[in-house]
């Protein structure tokens, strides 16, 4: 192989190396740190939220008028939408999974506010919700009826039972047996106890950036503040029609109320990952606009270094180079060029990455993504510069012998 | 003689149409791409209130939690907000909140609306130098005496007035009867410094009403709320005795006098309240002002700053790029230079020539960089969804659009000085000896 030949002639041309090294560089940086930044926004979003989404949809009630019983109208409501063709359950509750809004509270084992407190996101609702965002009881049993308890004053909680998510029973009681932990007794703020009667496998809490991500527990109990939000399942296909009518519906109940965010869970999901989905696509367009100029790149410098040597490469061809040789003349030196850059761009790779675990809260990177970055960014511009080297072993031996 | 060589840059652009139009679009490609990322970091991190975001300050009491060694709370208590409120040392003063109410309109024809509302006080117009497109705020006697007073937005007085001077209608809200004395004009700062607890990113309020009506008429209240401590009993009253915070706090001061004076009352504050057992954490109180609070606060999201990274290797890229294709452009045309310089031409105008040739590229690369940028920053809103309201004020202005041209052509022009050395430099005489 003409190795030394090649490299000679790159001392020719030592800018066009250094500029196409860089190019390389820059480009594995940016495409690599990219492709992991969009990796880890997929994972976040394809964590399960542990409802049945895809039939779910929501809408708020809020009450006007001294003659409006929010009790009243809540249970007429929903006894109205559970009875609605293609509905299978529906629940009033405080917060819904994926939303970004809700509440959190504090909850010890002993009664003592000078202990930690473990936080938990708290869903206030009754006893159809795990039905109607189809959760897995994996122990313990659902509330009734008589458990529900109504408030319509801030303050402690009334309810004397809650069920709780696997991942917070476990962070709870790390060394008792999941069957074992209901039954056990929590202590809220302002030192009212509450009984584990239940747990779910999963519940993500309302706030998909929180650190609490998977503990939750549920409370039966509705505070009564004039605002209540539905949430709704239907039968597989009948979503949309059920949201097309529960306006009316809802109305023909009761008028004196405002209804305000009717939306499926689809779409509430969609709203709170808008960033993160539209991050990914940005990036994914810096990616293919860097990868398409280095190429444009690669190849502008290749037809020109081509260009130069028409004559040389002629010469070689004529002393008895076979077009093949030729070919792999030029693959080899963008390989070698390449190779350089490759290297950089492993440093540079690194080093961003480094910058932005430390200042962005984001996780280290995996190490298989820089040789993988090396690897493909050798392809590319092995595949680049195919086209060129191609070119240049059409040139005819006859070339050696024209005068430009 | 800059017509003679625009002119030859354009033939010399004809001439190698597409090596020209390669480095066209890698300038216009990186720029573009660039200003995009530039816009969205100008128009999400930029100074809302630039004549006066000096003066103007948001207030943090340490009210947290002894257990804990975590930031102070961003917001204040019912109890201190009322204490400050009640002392008013400062030029100007309001704490603020959000509330949400239904509105009634007196047209027959419009269906109840739920709005969503600040509580403020008469200070907050003047102080935020709100506009006014009719009628006025209120005064200190309004706020004390809960006059049942409210003023709208541009946008809440087009929907239920029609856009008309409202100012003495009747409004009723969540049943009471407030009276309108004031109409807003357009009134959106990006960021909403004044409340990036709740989203800096959203609209403005649609009425606002003195903020003692929050708690008076029992108001839903909005906004984030934190608790650290348990609330001791139930009901209104016992919430508003805890040490919940969900209030916002500004004042205006307008020297460093007044802010020295303002930060030792708010320490004398804080030591009475020590005296009666709160504020169990070391004294740590702040004064920010507009900048240093959304810095605090970090309002900018990390998406930005990490895209403006990789937008600047992006540009980079192109800008490397642009070099190596202005090298082979240069030596491509060197018998070309030979025969100018054998005819005489000084290597300065040659080198001014090149100049003006590189700027020639660099200029209609940012013309397309501007193409790039508008296209970007629409596809941007369209990712970012209508309904945020960030989307309404990301937009190409006058100087982001000169910005994207000078850098374009100093770009082209930086990137393109050794390739120009190069060909300023070339040894006439073997060209001439080819011709």
């Amino acid at each position: 192989m003409e190795i030394g030949p090649i490299l000679r002639a790159m001392t020719r041309n030592k800018l066009g190396v250094v500029l196409i090294a860089l190019q390389i560089a820059f480009t594995m940086t940016v495409m690599i740190n990219a492709i992991f930044i969009i990796n880890e926004r997929n994972r976040l979003m394809a964590r399960p939220s542990g409802m049945e989404e895809a039939n779910l949809f929501h809408v708020s009630s809020i009450g006007f008028g001294d003659d409006f019983n929010e009790q009243i109208v809540t249970a007429d409501d929903l006894a109205m939408i559970r009875q609605l063709p293609g509905v299978i359950n529906a629940s009033e509750t405080n917060a819904i999974p994926v939303s970004s809004s809700g509440s959190s509270t504090g909850v010890r084992l002993v009664n003592d506010e000078s202990q930690p407190s473990v936080g938990t996101a708290i869903y206030r609702s009754d006893e159809h919700i795990l039905d109607t965002m189809n959760l897995e009881l994996i122990a313990g049993e659902n509330f009734t009826a008589t458990d529900m308890r109504y408030r319509s004053e801030s303050g402690a909680t009334l309810a004397e039972k809650t069920i709780i998510t696997r991942a917070l029973a476990e962070n709870l009681f790390p060394d008792v047996a999941i069957n074992d932990v209901v039954g056990e007794t929590l202590f809220m703020p302002g030192g009212t106890s509450i009984q584990i009667t239940g747990i779910v496998e999963r519940l993500q809490a309302p706030w998909p950036t929180s650190s609490l991500i998977e503990r939750s527990m549920i409370v039966p109990e509705q505070f009564l503040d004039g605002n209540s939000l539905y949430l709704v399942r239907t039968e597989p296909g009948e979503r949309d029609r059920v949201m097309s009518e529960i306006e009316e519906l809802l109305i023909a109940q009761n008028d004196s109320r405002v209804l305000r965010g009717l939306s499926s869970l689809t779409e509430t999901r969609a709203d709170t990952y808008r960033l993160d989905s539209a991050m990914s696509s940005v990036l994914w367009v810096i990616i293919i606009t860097l990868v398409f100029i280095t190429c444009m790149g690669i190849v502008g410098l290749a037809v020109f270094g081509i260009n130069r040597r028409r004559k040389q490469i002629g010469t070689r061809r004529a002393l008895g180079a076979t077009r093949f040789e030729i070919l792999r003349h030029f693959m080899l030196e963008n390989f070698l060029i390449t190779s350089v850059g490759v290297v950089v761009g492993a440093a540079l790779t690194i080093g961003f990455s480094i910058v932005l675990t430390t200042n962005f809260d984001m996780p280290a990177m995996a190490w298989y993504y820089t040789p993988l970055g090396m690897l493909s960014l050798l392809l590319i511009g092995q595949l680049a510069v195919l086209g060129p080297s191609r070119g240049a072993a059409r040139i005819e031996p006859a070339m050696a012998t024209r005068s430009v | 003689m800059l017509l003679y060589y625009l002119r030859l840059s354009a033939l010399s652009y004809k001439r190698n149409p597409i090596l020209s139009t390669l480095m066209v679009l890698a300038v216009a490609i990186g720029v573009g791409a660039y200003m995009v990322i530039y816009t969205l970091n100008y128009t999400m991190g930029g100074n809302p209130i630039p004549h006066k975001s000096s003066q103007l300050f948001h207030v943090q009491l340490d009210t947290g939690d002894p257990n804990l060694e975590n930031d102070p709370p961003e917001q204040l208590t019912y109890l201190d907000a009322t204490a400050l409120i009640a002392a008013s040392p400062a030029f100007r003063q309001t704490a603020s909140s959000k509330f949400v109410a239904v509105v009634e309109p007196s047209n027959p024809e419009l269906l109840p609306m739920i709005t969503n509302n600040r509580g403020v006080f008469g200070d907050f117009f003047p102080m935020f130098d709100v506009p006014f497109l009719y009628g006025r705020g209120w005064d200190r006697d309004a706020d004390d005496n809960l006059e049942q007073v409210v003023v709208l937005s541009r946008d809440m007085n087009e929907r239920l007035y029609g856009g008309r001077d409202s100012v003495g209608e009747n409004l009723i809200m969540d049943g009471l009867v407030y009276q309108v004395i004031g109409v807003l004009d357009d009134w959106t700062p990006v960021p909403k410094f004044y409340d990036v607890n709740n989203g800096p990113f959203d609209a403005s309020e649609d009425i606002y009403t003195p903020w003692n009506h929050i708690v008076d008429k029992e108001f839903s209240r909005q906004g984030n709320t934190n608790c650290w401590k348990a609330i001791d009993g139930s009901g209104l009253q016992a919430f508003l005795n805890s040490e919940c915070v969900w209030i916002q706090y500004w004042v205006e001061l307008r020297d460093r006098n007044e802010e020295q004076a303002y930060m030792d009352f708010l320490n004398s504050y804080s030591a009475e309240q020590k005296n009666l057992g709160r504020f169990e954490r070391p004294l740590n109180n702040g004064l920010f002002d507009v900048e240093e609070w959304m810095i605090e606060q970090e309002v900018l999201p990390d998406e930005t700053r990490i895209l403006s990274a990789l937008a600047a290797m992006l540009l980079a890229v192109c800008l490397l790029n642009t070099i190596g294709l202005l090298l082979s452009k240069f030596l491509g045309k060197s018998g070309e230079i030979g025969v100018r310089q054998a005819l005489g031409a000084h290597k300065g105008s040659l080198f001014i020539q090149h100049v003006i040739e590189a700027g020639f590229i660099g200029l209609i690369g940012g013309i397309l960089g501007l193409g790039v940028a508008g296209l970007g920053l629409e596809g941007v809103k369209y990712l970012l969804g209508q309904d945020l309201l960030v989307t309404d004020w990301i937009q190409l202005n006058l100087p982001v659009a000169i910005t994207t041209i000078v850098l374009a052509i100093t770009a082209t022009i930086i990137a393109g000085l050794y390739p120009i050395w190069r060909a300023c430099n070339i040894n006439p005489a073997i060209h001439l000896k080819t011709q």
